[in-house]
């Protein structure tokens, strides 16, 4: 630089560490207090979501765009590695993989037209994918089983059987782990920042030389990734499958949670994703307030803390700090 | 051969002509002033250069090239940056990242090595954090680097915009009304801090109101009215126009004359 | 012939909801950019709780207007406690809460009243009436003859009375209008009454034709805001002809190609609309200044 004092620079701190290993810890923790297979449940249950919810979250929380069908990618994950395992007899992880490669060449493919509209349309065309998407597993019986839904055969690994939660809670956390890490590392590089400009401004990130286009649809297609690989997970773990899992409602569930647990925070969407898959489990003497509250929790959430949990809580222990 | 040519570049919208048959162009290495009053096309001129616009008509040359209707960001990959009349600073991030975007050119975006963070993704990313925190340093803004960019003052944000286009390393960097709302001191140091651009070999490109940093600072000045070339020469030629004068304080009427 | 005329009528009728919902969804959007994504809900407020209250004992009148009366204060109480807090949020950020709304609104619908399909009792009957080879039932006159009707008076309303065009001087511009003494927020109270009036009424009408529960809301909803992107969205003429296209497409569809994908084929008409042409039939593209 002509004319700048040369000068020590700080050094770069990178501080991913102690988040993942509260992360290994919890989850080593949970392994040991939870009483029985109905606690499991709810955790793996709790994960998927989480999984599914940070994907989501890089594509609304970072790069500001929104996504009203992602129930779509995962119901497409679930019923493409059912489907592959249960009629074709292929085995659980090339089934996992080529869905995910299915899912991610449909997003693709979506992508480019779709991330050309902005804010309601963009909404609106996400929310029409999602739909189609469910009424099509609806419709194509003979392949999916249909409105009656479709039996995954257990998933079998050397000769054994993978049935016990014990097992898919394991499963579960370490995808979930690996989930965070590779989000962090996204988050955290250009690529990352180049999409957290895409919220930021558009046309200045243009001039950046970022090319938009290019990064809605990169991010879009890794969102869709991260909910296929939970899908088929939760294919093979719940053993049953029912086109619900690709409703309107479920995907907006999915945004409840990101909003929630906070935009642009990769922990919070595993704090939404826990507290919303959680709540639903305790309160089952309330089930008919599910709606309600869930309505509820949206609008008060957005009206009063837009940004979330995570980001509002750590802004609340920064000022308490100093 | 110019850096830049721009050849009977028009844009219409609607049936406005923004900008009308324009045609000039910009040396390596000065201070080039577009000046004008309101409406005189000044903006949607930085707009089409860019590539924000695509032209109704005409050519735009950069470095020999043809670039005309060139998406922004290919353009600004070719070494054109720019600052923006209304700030556009990326708020969701610290400062120093909203400059580290600006070096997103020179960096490898590609996904999977960043998704597994191999070693030489680190590397230079680390290497952009710290050059970021030059550039900062350099604009006097290194006590805000790590800072939430929505708690920087006014003038403040408008030397990160020029902060964040420097860190392309442009050969040609467009400041869009830099001095707008800044008080005179500031404006001095936008002053200082455009001539210190300029020595370090960019070619600086200024639409601007304020017309005492206009004139202290630019090697050769265009005039535009209704997105049509007025005049353009040296800041001395300029000042003496009849018609650049009439452009901005309208005809004397024969008693005012007096 | 006949039956090309059955699946005319048919996609007509629904078409004319699709088109009030739509006009509740223009209405909202030009006071305030807002897309209330709980439109819907208020067509089920409507049907449902004039189903209710019919059966219970009261005349079809005296529910109806009970039932408008409920869905224009709901609709105040959600600009008010909701939209209007959320001062100057984002679109997304909007976008959620109104879909937090519509959730709420149909988890408190399926408190109050339950999950069943609950009928109505046509205004007039049910004997068909035969027009060249189809046939209809009366209630379907009722429908068309009611939008009609509620169509002139809204174009009378925006354009001869001082009240509506100050509704759509803000629409124009807002700054402008409150310039000029309009009071931006009461327009927007009362453009939010007056869609969920609309909804309402088309959840009245077609309660007797299609049966109506607490989830009515959403497809109705979703396909609403279909016709209005399809006729370009803020477009009070739009929205007309949205509607009652998207119906026949439906209608004709269902009929002709496949009932099974009757549903999607509202999203695949969005999809393409969105891709091809998204300022609709009427709309006006915006450019963004930078």
């Amino acid at each position: 630089m002509p004319g700048a004092p040369r000068r020590r620079s700080a050094k770069r701190k990178h501080r991913r560490l102690p988040g993942l290993f509260a992360l290994t810890a919890a989850i080593a923790l949970l392994s040991w207090i939870l009483p029985n297979d109905f606690y499991f449940n709810v955790a793996i249950l709790a994960g998927l979501n989480s999984i599914v919810c940070i994907g989501l979250n890089l594509l609304i929380g970072y790069a500001g765009q929104i996504s009203l069908g992602h129930a779509g990618f995962f119901s497409l994950g679930a019923y493409g590695a059912a489907i592959l395992t249960t009629h074709f007899g292929w085995p659980p992880v090339p089934a996992l993989v080529a869905s995910a490669f299915a899912v991610g060449i449909f997003a693709l493919l979506v992508a480019r037209p779709i991330l050309s509209l902005k804010g309601h349309y963009l909404a609106m065309a996400t929310l029409g994918m999602g739909v189609i998407i469910s009424i099509a597993l609806v419709q194509e019986g003979k392949l999916t089983g249909g409105p009656d839904g479709l039996t995954v055969a257990p998933v079998n690994f050397f000769g054994v059987d993978v049935v016990s939660a014990q097992a898919w809670f394991w499963i579960v956390s370490v995808v979930l782990i690996a989930a965070v890490w590779l989000a962090l590392n996204l988050v955290d590089s250009p690529v990352g920042r180049a999409l957290r400009s895409l919220h930021g401004s558009e046309v200045a990130a243009e001039a950046m030389a970022v090319d938009t286009v290019h990064h809605k649809i990169i991010v879009f297609v890794i969102s869709a990734l991260f909910a296929s690989v939970a899908g088929s997970l939760f294919a093979y773990y719940s053993g049953f499958l029912t086109p619900a899992e690709a409703s309107f409602l479920r995907s907006i569930q999915f945004v409840t949670m990101v909003v929630l647990g906070g935009m642009a925070s990769i922990y919070g969407s595993i704090i939404g994703a826990s507290i919303l898959t959680v709540l639903p489990q305790l309160l089952t003497v309330f089930h008919d307030y599910e709606q309600v509250v869930f309505g509820l929790i949206l609008m008060l959430t957005m009206v009063f803390m837009p940004k979330g949990l995570a980001p509002s809580l750590a802004r609340r222990l920064k000022e308490w700090a100093s | 051969m110019s850096l830049l040519e721009v050849q009977n570049l028009t844009r219409t919208f609607g049936g406005v002509r923004a900008v009308d048959e324009l045609s000039f162009s910009v040396d390596s290495g000065a201070i080039h002033s577009v000046i004008g009053p309101n409406g005189a096309g000044k903006t949607t001129l930085f707009n089409l250069i860019t590539g924000v616009y695509k032209p109704t008509a005409g050519r735009i040359m950069f470095e020999g090239t043809d670039v005309t209707g060139m998406a922004p960001s290919v353009l600004a990959g070719r070494g054109i940056s720019r600052t923006f009349q209304n700030l556009q600073i990326f708020f969701n991030m610290t400062a120093r990242e909203n400059v580290m975007v600006g070096r997103h050119r020179h960096l490898n975006s590609r996904v999977v090595p960043a998704l597994f963070r191999l070693p030489s993704i680190v590397r230079a990313d680390d290497k952009a954090w710290r050059m970021a925190g030059e550039i900062l340093e350099y604009m006097e803004l290194g006590k805000y680097a790590d800072l939430e960019s929505d708690q920087l003052p006014y003038s403040a944000l408008k030397r990160l915009e020029i902060a964040r286009a420097f860190a392309t390393e442009p050969k040609m960097m467009l400041l869009d009304e830099p001095a707008a709302g800044l008080d005179r001191n500031e404006i001095r140091e936008i002053d200082a801090l455009i001539q210190r651009i300029a020595a370090s070999g960019v070619t600086v490109l200024l639409v601007e109101h304020d017309m005492k940093l206009v004139m202290a600072v630019s090697d050769h000045i265009l005039v535009l009215e209704s997105g049509r070339k007025l005049a353009e020469g040296t800041a001395e030629e300029i000042r003496g126009n009849a018609d650049v004068v009439t452009a901005y304080l309208g005809r004397a009427t024969p008693s005012e004359a007096l | 012939m006949a039956q090309f005329l059955q699946f005319l009528f048919s996609g007509i009728t629904v078409g004319a909801i699709y088109a009030l919902v739509a006009l509740g969804f223009s209405i909202i959007y030009n006071a305030s950019t807002v897309i209330n994504f709980a439109q819907g809900e208020f067509v089920m407020i409507g049907g449902l709780t004039t189903a209710v209250l019919s059966a219970a004992g009261m005349s079809i009148p005296a529910a109806a207007a009970i039932a408008v009366l409920a869905a224009v204060a709901i609709a105040i109480a959600l600009e008010k406690l909701a939209v209007e807090q959320a001062g100057s949020a984002s679109v997304i950020t909007l976008i959620i809460i109104t879909i937090g709304a519509s959730i709420f609104l149909r988890g408190l619908a399926q408190l109050i009243f339950d999950r069943n399909y609950h009928t109505l009792r046509a205004f007039s009957g049910d004997a068909p009436i035969h027009i060249a080879g189809a046939t209809i039932v009366p209630q379907t006159l009722w429908v068309l003859g009611t939008t009609i009707l509620i169509v002139i008076a809204l174009w009378w309303f925006f354009s001869r009375t001082l009240l509506g065009k100050a509704i759509l001087a803000t629409s124009h511009n807002r700054l402008a209008a409150q310039l000029v003494g309009i009071n931006t927020r009461s327009v927007l109270l009362l453009s939010f009454g007056l869609s969920a009036a609309l909804g309402a009424i088309g959840g009245i009408l077609i309660a007797p034709i299609s049966l109506t529960s607490y989830d009515v809301g959403v497809m109705l909803g979703l396909k609403g805001f279909s016709a209005s992107i399809l006729g370009g969205l803020g477009s009070g003429p739009g929205a007309i002809v949205g509607g009652l296209l998207l119906g026949i497409v439906e209608a004709l569809g269902a009929g002709y190609v496949s009932s099974a994908y009757k549903d999607a084929l509202a999203f695949v008409v969005i999809l393409l609309v969105l891709l091809l042409m998204p300022q609709g039939l009427f709309g006006r593209r915006s450019t963004e200044r930078v």
